[in-house]
């Protein structure tokens, strides 16, 4: 005999002490797959033969089960389970995770049962324990189906007992292993021709001669195509037999498939003799059907009996449903999981039209498999979080969708006429995409546990909890409007520390690491010393509001880093935008990189402009005091003859001197005021972005040509030097090196060397990005003014880049992701998620010099 | 970094100037080095005569040890290389002074006890000095102890806190090392992470007698006692760092939680009862007229108007949501959460929390409180504040207070536009504020009444103004 268990199940073994559950349990399943309540009892009582503890033994036993179930594990459990009350717990906690409750009875004559307890070393159990058992169980014996288990296996002796196998089946909604290509279709409600008219536009072919007006019609695609039917076939529209004609034969050729809607089901429930009413349009599909053959309409009956009610496709990645279905039931099986795939969530409520007023699972859905949908109509399919509905209303003169997937493409056929006015109108909000209005608000509570996001560029990135309220709460209080901020940009690493000499930073070591890397193509660019700044610019306001979901009238902004507005002068910020706006349209770059909005990263100078505060306090007032504690001490050691502790006192005092006024011209290079937009420079150095496209794949001289051609429409752009450079050529080492020098000694910050490609993976992962080598006067800075005094240039040598090189790879990788998500119109908490994260892997200690 | 003291003689004085070097121990013909607190001490004589001696403590601090730490095991206390700690007078001289002249500062003298005993005419120099504060607050600190005192500014700007100091009086050596010793840091006003926290504690040990009758006393204990701060802010500034306005961060977060509105108790004439708390017994006053039981006070702080529900028994369920993991955090000690017991943790819960985003774990409460919170948001972040809480939370009851612009022309020390805290991003007039609420009432279908808050001037109204939204049960509800 065998037993086919579908593959997500909770077994219940059932049988009295001494019946063998145990054994059987470990000849048939994982022992990770096993909750045995002994196991459970010893673990709450050190002692299995404790009796007193049962509630707390069966607590554990089902927290054990749940937390299996929540998962989607198979479970089995390994207790008497002889009363009814026991049983009715599992059913209970199988139904709460839509698993199918199987029940397998092992009913062995009781007193086979009391010879082995009497033989058991492990444990006495008292005599007449398993007649009693088994009195018990043969009394539920009949009732199990009645109980819940939908599948019972009665096994009645020691041979069945042994001679029973196992196998697993996947639930009739795993489907899995199916990947389409599919063309979903909405709710079609009897509207035949414009079925017909949208399979033909979706490249479908028909079969030509029909006997008579039962047989079963069918249509292919060239390609293999499968259509897919989000349920309610019929009712309200004025072909709803031939509707089930097409659907029936596509289903039984193979070239179709379909779950079940309410529709579809009442038309069941009638077919088979329910007392239902003939309302909402089933009483013009009855009339239809009752013109038919009675052979017809018992086909229809078993076509409609054996549909499901969802199916889970394609690995995993999409699930279809009429009425949509929450993350927590896909490929789960339960009463509550038919009637959500089937009418939605609803509170028994109705609103003012009289239809049930629905819970929007849709809004906290944030699941990772696509769910699509139909049920209630809506004027244009819209993706919501991952989710879509496609029931566009044809029957109420709308139009019918249907969505190939996976390219998830949308086609439509407009309705030939209104078959039947709507309960209530049908309308869209506020002027914004579904998505859109849905992300006027983001959830804190999707932020606040450990994240760990999948990014396409790189291995998955992991947030922990604490950097992500720590990231959260600089958001809240400082962030600008999330909607806007759909990027930030990583830290970038230092280039290998010189191992010895007067600098600690040379390009020698950045041109070492990366031909050590096998890269043969590297960009190197000037490094322009003020503010870092995301620059989102849109030909207006109108284009943001649509492309952003943006009300506040502004059609760009300027970013720091952090995600904190750059300008607090909006007024300036707005003159800015519009600035490079008119510059990229007088270039030709909207068309040429058919957008009308880019992300552009860039350096934004001066410095003082936004950090004057800063350089007062810390930079220009170390500077001062350094300058005014080595006058005083040369002013005190002003004698002509001095012992030699003294003299080297002295001389060290003034090195002190030189550097300190070093740092300060350093600084004072940096700064200058700023009254207008005019005294502004902006040198942008990525195009990040743009509609459709991240330019992540196009090489650092793309970037850099098309921005030379912006930087020429206006004085406020301005260009960045750059040149390719061959690792492997000494000629380029050299000449880069002399560029360095000179770039470095008349007050530039330093070069930033990048594979010129943008995104390069190597045998260990991603080879850094970009990586800076920053000039000797420059690093006063970064590491003080005395910073390259013999005595303390070799100890600053050692500094570990481990840490800031990996977390450079990691900020990229996420930081790209979440701008790759906005790109593909994600929801915006999923494009939230990976700046929050960038944000949250800048708060972990790391060497900020680096 | 140096201190020169300097000690003159008269001719006929029954002791020469250059008897200093037995009062300090050391002698005038030698030059002293020591290790100190990350740093190399030096003490030298750069005068000497019958008339004038000047011995000078120079300290050359090590600047990478500040953030590196002595040694591989050490981690540093600074963050930053480029800083003013290795060049001006702070705690790392008064540690090297404590170290060169240990007996003098216990005032004994091995050869001239009898001189150590003595007032003499000292002079002492510091400097640089970044003060945290001007030359008046300078002069404070040492003109009640005696001192004849100069400060020259060394910045090249007016507002340059960068001096040199020079103090004279006639006193006994060991005072005036111990003054300076107590004093310098607190001119500093740094933390003074680098020295041992034992040693800090050391420094009133130091003052004690002196220190009692000093009419600055409390200024210096305060100062001279400035702690490590806690993790979170160090998080924090390393965020705003990257920024470049470390500045403005550092100021919002110190003054978060200190609303100041000096005038208010002398204009209002009687006994001064804070606005705030005024603020606070309205608001508590209202939720208890309202029969609500479920209470959400957001931008809860550190748990004020917590601590008024808390006693009311009428509330049955308080959450005290804000966005600062520091403030939570001293809420729930200010409660005792961690001891408190089940039913108390259940009644009285804190979480992290943000008004521009929406929370699930926000809905199902019958009133939601923000006592002088929205003026913290940007203004056009708001829209954010009234989608989450009046469009998705929806708390029966709504209480919102925030300052009235118009009265800000009672505040002498605000200039026009001016606002009353410097993380305020808006503060509304009362024409404003009620557009607001009518915007709210239209929108979300609550109803409003507004009422002022503090004492009413006849022209400008009251210090701040207040809302109470109740939901309109009258809308049909589309959920």
């Amino acid at each position: 005999m065998n037993i086919a268990l579908p593959d997500f199940s909770l077994v219940c073994l059932i049988g009295a002490s001494g019946s063998g559950k145990s054994s059987f349990a470990s000849e048939h399943f994982k022992p990770t797959e096993i909750v045995s309540s002994d196991a459970c009892r010893a673990r709450v009582t050190d002692d299995a033969t404790v009796l007193d503890a049962n509630e707390d033994t069966f607590d554990l036993l089902q927290y054990i089960a749940s937390v299996r179930l929540k998962r989607r594990m198979m479970t089995v459990i390994d207790a008497t389970s002889v009363q009814r009350a026991d049983r009715a717990h599992l059913v209970k906690l199988a139904r709460r995770y839509h698993a199918l409750p199987v029940a397998i009875v092992l009913d062995l004559d009781p007193s086979l049962c009391e010879d082995r307890n009497a033989m058991r070393t492990d444990r006495s159990v008292k005599p007449r324990v398993a007649q009693r058992h088994s009195q018990s169980l043969r009394k539920s014996l009949r009732g199990l189906q009645k109980e819940g288990f939908r599948q019972v296996h009665v096994l009645r002796s020691i041979n069945e007992i042994d001679s029973v196998s196992i196998s697993r089946e996947p639930l009739w909604t795993d489907q899995r292993h199916e990947h389409g290509p599919f063309d979903i279709i909405g709710d079609v409600h009897g509207c035949y021709d414009e079925l017909t008219e949208l399979l033909r536009s979706l490249g479908y072919v028909f079969d030509s001669e029909y006997e008579d007006s039962e047989s079963l019609i069918s249509a292919r695609h060239s390609q293999g195509r499968q259509a897919f039917f989000v349920g309610d076939l019929t009712d309200r529209g004025p072909r709803n037999r031939d509707c089930l004609r097409l659907v029936m034969g596509m289903c039984a050729s193979g070239t179709a498939r379909a779950v079940v809607g309410n529709h579809d089901y009442k038309l069941l429930q009638y077919l088979r003799g329910k007392k239902v009413n003939l309302t909402h349009g089933l009483d013009g599909t009855v009339a239809e059907l009752n013109k038919c053959s009675d052979q017809f309409r018992q086909l229809v009956s078993s076509f409609i009996y054996d549909t499901r009610s969802h199916q889970w496709l394609d690995e995993g990645n999409l699930v279809i449903a009429h009425a949509g279905l929450k993350d927590s039931m896909h490929g789960r099986g339960s009463g509550e999981v038919r009637n959500f795939a089937m009418y939605g969530e609803t509170t028994g409520a109705v609103d003012e039209f009289g239809l049930p007023v629905r819970l929007e699972w849709a809004r906290d859905y944030r699941g990772k498999a696509s769910v699509v949908f139909g049920h209630t109509p809506v004027p244009d399919a819209q993706w919501l979080n991952n989710t879509i509905c496609i029931d566009t209303g044809c029957v109420f003169g709308g139009k019918l969708t249907a969505l190939r997937w996976p390219e998830k493409e949308l086609v439509d056929v407009q309705a030939h006429q209104e078959y039947v006015a709507p309960a209530k109108p049908i309308s869209s909000v506020r002027g914004f995409s579904a998505q859109q209005d849905h992300d006027l608000l983001l959830y804190f509570d999707d932020f606040i546990a450990k994240q760990r996001i999948d990014c396409r560029l790189g291995r998955p990135v992991t947030i922990p909890e604490e950097n992500a309220l720590a990231a959260l709460e600089s958001m809240s209080r400082f962030g600008i409007d999330p909607r806007w901020l759909i990027y930030l940009p990583p830290t970038m690493a230092a280039c290998p520390t010189a191992p010895s000499g007067a600098y600690l930073e040379h390009p020698e070591q950045a041109l070492e690491h990366y031909r050590s890397r096998g890269i043969k193509q590297l960009v190197a660019e000037e490094k322009h010393m003020g503010s870092r700044a995301l620059l989102v610019v849109t030909r207006g306001a109108d284009v943001a509001k649509r492309r952003f979901g943006t009300d506040d009238g502004k059609a760009g902004v300027v970013y720091t880093r952090t995600g904190k507005a750059y300008f607090n002068d909006e007024a300036l910020e707005a003159q800015l935008i519009n600035r490079v706006s008119v510059a990229i349209e007088a270039s030709g770059l909207w068309q040429e990189l058919k957008t009308d909005w880019v992300l552009l990263d860039a350096e934004l100078m001066p410095w003082s402009a936004k950090a004057l505060d800063m350089i007062n306090a810390q930079y220009l007032s170390t500077a001062i005091a350094a300058v005014n504690s080595a006058d005083m001490i040369l002013k005190a050691l002003n004698h002509d003859t001095l012992p030699d502790e003294l003299i080297t006192l002295k001389d060290k005092a003034r090195h002190q001197m030189k550097n300190a006024e070093g740092l300060k011209k350093v600084v004072e290079g940096y700064c200058w005021p700023v009254n207008s937009v005019e005294d502004y420079r902006i040198a942008p150095f990525h195009i990040l972005a743009a509609e459709e496209q991240v330019f992540v794949d196009k090489p650092h001289s793309w970037h850099m040509r098309h921005l030379e051609r912006l930087a020429e429409q206006d004085t406020v752009l301005t260009t960045t030097g750059w040149r390719e450079v061959d690792p492997n050529s000494v000629s380029d080492c050299e000449s880069l090196i002399d560029w360095w020098t000179e770039h470095t000694s008349t007050g530039g910050e330093g070069l930033v060397l990048k594979p010129m490609a943008f995104t390069v993976r190597g045998n260990k992962g991603l080879i850094q990005p970009a990586m800076k080598v920053r000039g000797k006067e420059y690093l006063r800075i970064i590491y003080g003014p005395d910073y390259d005094l013999a005595e303390n240039i070799d100890r600053l040598r050692e500094r570990g880049l481990g840490k800031k090189f990996s977390m450079a790879e990691r900020e990229y990788v996420l930081g790209l992701e979440g701008l790759h998500r906005f790109v593909e119109r994600r929801p915006l908490a999923d494009i939230h998620a990976c700046a929050l994260g960038v944000l949250a892997l800048e708060s972990e200690p790391v060497d900020p010099r680096l | 970094m140096q201190l020169e003291i300097t000690l003159t003689a008269a001719a006929s004085d029954p002791y020469v100037a250059s008897d200093l070097g037995y009062l300090l121990h050391k002698n005038p013909a030698r030059v002293f080095t020591r290790a100190v607190a990350s740093g190399t001490a030096t003490v030298f004589y750069s005068e000497n005569t019958a008339a004038r001696c000047t011995a000078t403590l120079y300290v050359d601090v090590d600047p990478i040890a500040l953030v590196r730490g002595k040694n591989k095991q050490t981690t540093g206390l600074l963050d930053q290389y480029v800083n003013t700690r290795p060049y001006v007078a702070n705690s790392i001289l008064s540690v090297a002074i404590n170290k060169s002249f240990a007996q003098s500062m216990a005032g004994k003298s091995k050869d001239r006890q009898a001189l150590a005993d003595l007032q003499l005419p000292f002079e002492a120099f510091l400097g640089p000095v970044a003060c945290q504060g001007d030359e008046e607050f300078v002069l404070s600190l040492f003109e009640p102890l005696g001192y004849t005192c100069s400060v020259t500014s060394l910045g090249d700007d007016a507002d340059s806190n960068l001096y040199s100091i020079k103090i004279s009086a006639t006193i006994r050596l060991s005072e005036l090392l111990n003054q300076i010793y107590v004093l310098i840091p607190v001119l500093d006003n740094s933390k003074h992470w680098w020295v041992d926290q034992d040693e800090v504690e050391n420094l009133l040990n130091k003052g004690a007698h002196w220190l009692a009758q000093h009419p600055m006393r409390e200024v210096i204990t305060r100062r001279a006692l400035k702690h490590r701060r806690e993790l979170a802010d160090v998080l924090l500034e390393r965020l705003s760092v990257l920024d470049d306005d470390k500045g403005s961060d550092e100021a919002r977060n110190s003054n978060a939680a200190a609303i100041s509105e000096p005038v208010i108790s002398e204009t209002s004439g009687v006994a001064p009862v804070r606005l705030h708390d005024q603020r606070l017994d309205r608001v508590a006053h209202l939720l208890k007229e309202h029969s609500v039981s479920r209470v959400l006070d957001l931008g809860c702080g550190e748990g004020k108007l917590i601590s008024r529900l808390l006693k009311t028994p009428q509330f049955t369920k308080i959450m005290g949501v804000d966005p600062s993991l520091r403030s939570l955090r001293r809420a729930r000690e200010r409660f005792y959460l961690e001891d408190g017991g089940e039913a108390l943790n259940e009644r009285l819960q804190f979480q992290l929390g943000s008004l521009t985003y929406a929370d699930r774990r926000l809905r199902g409460f019958d009133a939601a409180t923000l006592v002088e919170v929205i003026e913290h948001i940007d203004t056009n972040r708001l829209v954010a504040l009234e989608r989450s809480l009046f469009g998705d939370a929806r708390p029966g009851l709504i209480i919102v207070t925030t300052p009235n612009a118009d009265y800000n022309a009672l505040f002498q020390a605000l200039s026009a536009g001016e606002f009353r805290h410097e993380d305020h991003r808006f503060e509304w007039s009362r024409d404003e504020f009620k557009t607001w609420c009518q915007k709210i009432e239209q929108e979300y279908g609550y109803r409003v009444a507004i009422e002022p808050l503090g004492p009413v001037d006849e022209h400008h109204g009251a210090p701040s103004q207040l809302a109470s939204f109740t939901i309109d049960t009258t809308e049909v509800q589309t959920a």
